[in-house]
């Protein structure tokens, strides 16, 4: 009942959960890995790489695209939100946006899909309303259905996940180096970019990092928001699959979304390694 | 930057003006705010309730109920998705307890050598690109004939969500005091006894937290099901998809809907659930 007794007994009791893990994600790593790297002789070859950018190398640009638009927009909203939430005056105003930040938080990325499939067409609300607005005239809207799509879809569910953590590191400084800088003639933004976002880095690139790497996962997404030209990888490998039982290209694919993550992982240990908080 | 101003405004009549300008600012600038997070949904329950929308009207033409009639028939497709979400959501906590209540006492409370490295392999699967793998689950399960089978996405379900079941167990059979478990073996109760009566009703709260998360991630998982429960099995996110591609916004908004219900609840209650003790421990 200890930590003293031998760890047999430990690793015995975590060995079924270990095995699932092992057997329904290590080895399809593995299968994905020898499918992507080997040829139909059963030898190793570079052949389906080779296919994956004939055919998809505008769509691997595109994904780059997307996921790194969408963490920068990202970044940039939640720190503005997280900035006012904790430098603001304190007030109904800031109170009504700590609330409302919030809403999409754990709303799933197919019903964040279907609302923007909606909202942001044509003659969706989005539209409708800026022309009852009097700000642009009926029939100029244009769809955002397509990269644009994307973006607001991923920043809409990604900021209040992002936001949390950020406003949550902020909110446990030392509010002493707050007050210090603004004693000293420092505005609310300087406070902000000098004094506060340096000490939560750590927090914004771990937050960042994990958005990242969910937005080049999800499937549904792109699927439902944007037309089938130009498209992320996720959905290239879901027909690459189910129109041609094409295994080869579609773990190139794969591959290929593995190595973007690992660049992910990479920039964030170096970042971490750099300042030291990895230790 | 408005406070900026007001700040260094000195006439006292330049700085009222500055700050009512600057109260209206904010008022727009909020305003939109809610306009982008809201708007999106306020579209979802607008087409739940449209009978008849089409261009030019900038609202529905015609609104009613029909359509969630349809879905709440009870017969109809939508009660049998959710019939099955449910299903293999429950199914999916059983058995991700199953696995985790042991895994979690383990990494929680006994002395494992490499315990980081295996608290790492099992935030793995929610770390890798999951389409990638999915898809060779579901060529693997094809050999077997697992897929299309609730056991199959089950299975899928389960790892997906083993880490935060495995993290959250963990968290909370490491912040139980030990003092208590003494106390039952010094009147006499035996190890066996001591886990059942002090030491899990103790993790109960945590491991509850954990129930819910579980229990969501699994309703409102698309990828793995689409790749491993098709085409037998229909949960609510692939409903929602097919209407939605069908064009057929009325019945994919309402399943939209209740998919948010639970979702909604959680967020919530969640701060009940997970005290800080347990939190602070998670991951650790």
């Amino acid at each position: 009942m200890d930590r003293e007794r031998p760890s047999l007994a430990g690793f015995l009791l975590v060995a079924p959960a270990l095995a699932m893990v092992g057997a329904l994600f290590l080895y399809p790593l593995g299968y994905s890995l020898s499918a992507a790297f080997t040829g139909p002789d059963g030898r190793p070859t570079l052949a389906h790489f080779g296919k994956a950018f004939e055919l998809y190398s505008g769509d691997i640009l595109f994904t780059i695209f997307i996921v790194v638009v969408s963490t920068a927009a990202t970044a940039a909203v939640a720190i503005a939100i997280a900035g006012i939430l904790v430098l603001g005056r304190p007030g109904r105003a800031v109170a009504l946006l700590g609330w409302l930040y919030r809403f999409p938080l754990f709303i799933p990325f197919i019903v964040a899909g279907q609302c923007m499939r909606t909202f942001l067409a044509k003659n969706g609300l989005m539209n409708n309303s800026l022309v009852a607005l009097g700000l642009i005239d009926p029939g100029q809207g244009a769809s955002l259905l397509d990269w644009r799509g994307i973006v607001i879809t991923f920043v809409w569910k990604q900021v209040p996940f992002v936001t949390l953590l950020l406003a949550g590191a902020m909110a446990a400084l030392d509010r002493a180096t707050i007050d210090a800088a603004r004693n000293l003639g420092a505005g609310r933004v300087r406070t902000l970019f000098d004094v506060v976002l340096p000490q939560v880095m750590p927090n914004l690139t771990v937050a960042l990092t994990l958005s990242f790497v969910t937005m080049l996962s999800v499937l549904s997404v792109p699927m439902m928001v944007a037309g089938s030209q130009p498209t992320m990888l996720t959905v290239d490998m879901a027909f690459r699959i189910n129109a041609y039982g094409d295994y080869a290209t579609a773990n190139a694919l794969g591959v290929l979304s593995y190595a973007m993550t690992a660049a992910a992982a990479f920039l964030y240990l170096r970042h971490g390694l750099r300042t030291g908080v990895l230790r | 930057m408005t406070t900026g101003a007001n700040a260094i405004a000195g006439p006292r009549v330049r700085s009222l003006a500055a700050s009512t300008a600057g109260a209206a600012l904010r008022g727009l600038a909020l305003g939109v705010f809610a306009f982008a997070i809201l708007g999106p949904l306020a579209n979802l329950v607008l087409w739940s309730v449209a009978e008849r929308w089409y261009t030019p009207f900038k609202l529905p033409v015609v609104y009613g109920f029909r359509y969630w009639e349809a879905v709440f028939r009870p017969t109809g497709d939508a009660m049998a998705s959710l019939g099955t979400s449910i299903e293999i959501a429950l199914l999916t906590v059983v058995f991700a307890f199953a696995l985790s209540i042991p895994a979690g006492y383990a990494l929680g409370r006994l002395r494992l050598p490499g315990r980081v490295l295996l608290l790492i392999l099992f935030m793995l699967p929610q770390a890798f690109p999951s389409v990638a793998i999915y898809m060779n689950v579901a060529r693997i399960f094809y050999t077997f004939g697992w897929t299309g089978t609730v056991a199959g996405v089950v299975a899928v379900h389960t790892v997906h969500g083993l880490v935060y079941s495995v993290w959250i167990a963990a968290a909370a059979f490491a912040a139980i005091d030990r003092d208590l478990e003494l106390a039952a073996r010094n009147l006499g109760a035996s190890a066996w006894r001591t886990f059942l009566t002090v030491t899990l009703p103790l993790a109960t709260p945590g491991l509850m937290a954990s129930a819910v998360f579980i229990f969501l991630e699994s309703l409102d998982e698309f990828t793995g099901t689409f790749f491993v429960g098709v085409p037998q099995v229909s949960t609510l996110p692939l409903l929602l998809y097919n209407a939605s591609m069908g064009g057929n916004y009325q019945i994919a908004s309402i399943t939209a809907l209740i998919l948010l219900v639970p979702s909604i609840l959680f967020m919530l209650v969640i701060e009940r659930f997970l005290n800080p003790q347990v939190l602070s421990r998670i991951g650790r």
